[in-house]
């Protein structure tokens, strides 16, 4: 229990990914609180390969963490510019409006 | 150790409860304030790891670049917080049934599984010793030989990202009045200076 090893920190990084996929369920009606949701299950995976990486000594898990990071940012920039649009077009942000492409 | 042992309780359980908080706050901006403490202890959870660099480029990426523009957009988008909360309760039950399959899922797979021990003798690029070289040092190293090109494609997709933001919220507006340089000099005397003649006593 007091001897921190591998196991603690993969759990934990298993419970923020479970809060991330609860989130997306719960907040239906708000993109804003899904996209933190995804972040918050990019952080878990990050958490895990930093894990991975420190406690079986290979250097590579954390080049993969930034890489990872990278595209998170890039993800999140892409994702609020579409949202913004479409904010601008509906005047709503709730997921079961998104339904232009349907037809 | 013990220290050690209590920082990580304390690092983990700020998170995870930040986490808990991110997805059922009732304002938008609480979400973002709980995320930006979110990822503060998971940096704390990297430092302790002994990833520093990662931890940093967390603060620095994370809370000073990608928790802002959250908390832009929050308070740009005028949001029906009431509407917003519709059906909270009703995704409340499904989303935790499936959330709870899930961590016990994950929980069986960490409990069954097991690590190779020849693994860290096996290791791509070995993690070399924190006395000679720190962590930081370490990364660039390897990240610019040996993952250069993968570095150089992070560039083009950050560019590529950063000019796809920019295409999608630009926008022409009508109605604004906007300088034009050329037509004002080429304004000739003819067309911008009229000479009347009043005779006194009348108008034109």
């Amino acid at each position: 229990m007091l001897e921190i090893g591998l196991a603690h920190y993969l759990v934990v990084a298993a419970v923020l990914f479970t809060l991330g996929i609860f989130g997306i369920f719960l907040n239906r009606k708000n993109v804003i609180v899904i996209m933190m949701s995804i972040e918050l299950m990019l952080l878990a995976v990050n958490i895990n390969f930093v894990a991975f990486s420190t406690h079986m000594g290979d250097l590579v898990g954390q080049v993969f963490a930034v890489f990872i990071l990278t595209v998170a940012a890039a993800e999140a920039a892409i994702g609020l510019a579409i949202l913004v649009i479409y904010f601008r077009n509906r005047g709503s942000i709730a997921v079961e409006d998104i339904n232009m492409m349907k037809g | 150790m013990i220290v050690q042992a209590l920082v990580f309780y304390l690092f983990a359980a700020v998170a995870i409860a930040s986490a808990v908080m991110v997805i059922s706050s009732k304002n938008p901006v609480h979400s973002v304030l709980f995320l930006i403490l979110c990822f503060f202890n998971a940096a704390g959870l990297f430092v302790l790891m002994g990833a520093e660099f990662l931890a940093m480029i967390l603060v620095v990426v994370y809370v000073g670049a990608v928790a802002v523009l959250f908390l832009f957009v929050v308070m740009m988008l005028d949001i029906n917080i009431e509407r917003a909360r519709q059906g909270f309760k009703q995704y409340l039950l499904i989303g935790g049934s499936i959330g709870l399959v899930l961590f016990l899922e994950l929980v069986v797979i960490l409990s069954s599984s097991f690590t190779a021990p020849d693994v860290v003798a096996t290791a791509a690029v070995p993690i070399p010793d924190m006395d000679t070289v720190h962590n930081t040092r370490a990364l660039g190293q390897v990240l610019y030989t040996k993952y250069a090109y993968l570095f150089q494609a992070c560039g083009l997709i950050l560019l590529v990202a950063m000019v796809g933001a920019i295409v999608l919220t630009l926008r022409q507006r009508d109605g604004v009045r906007k300088q034009v340089i050329s037509d004002q000099i080429n304004r000739s005397r003819e067309e911008s200076v009229e000479i009347k003649k009043v005779s006194s006593g009348s108008g034109i």
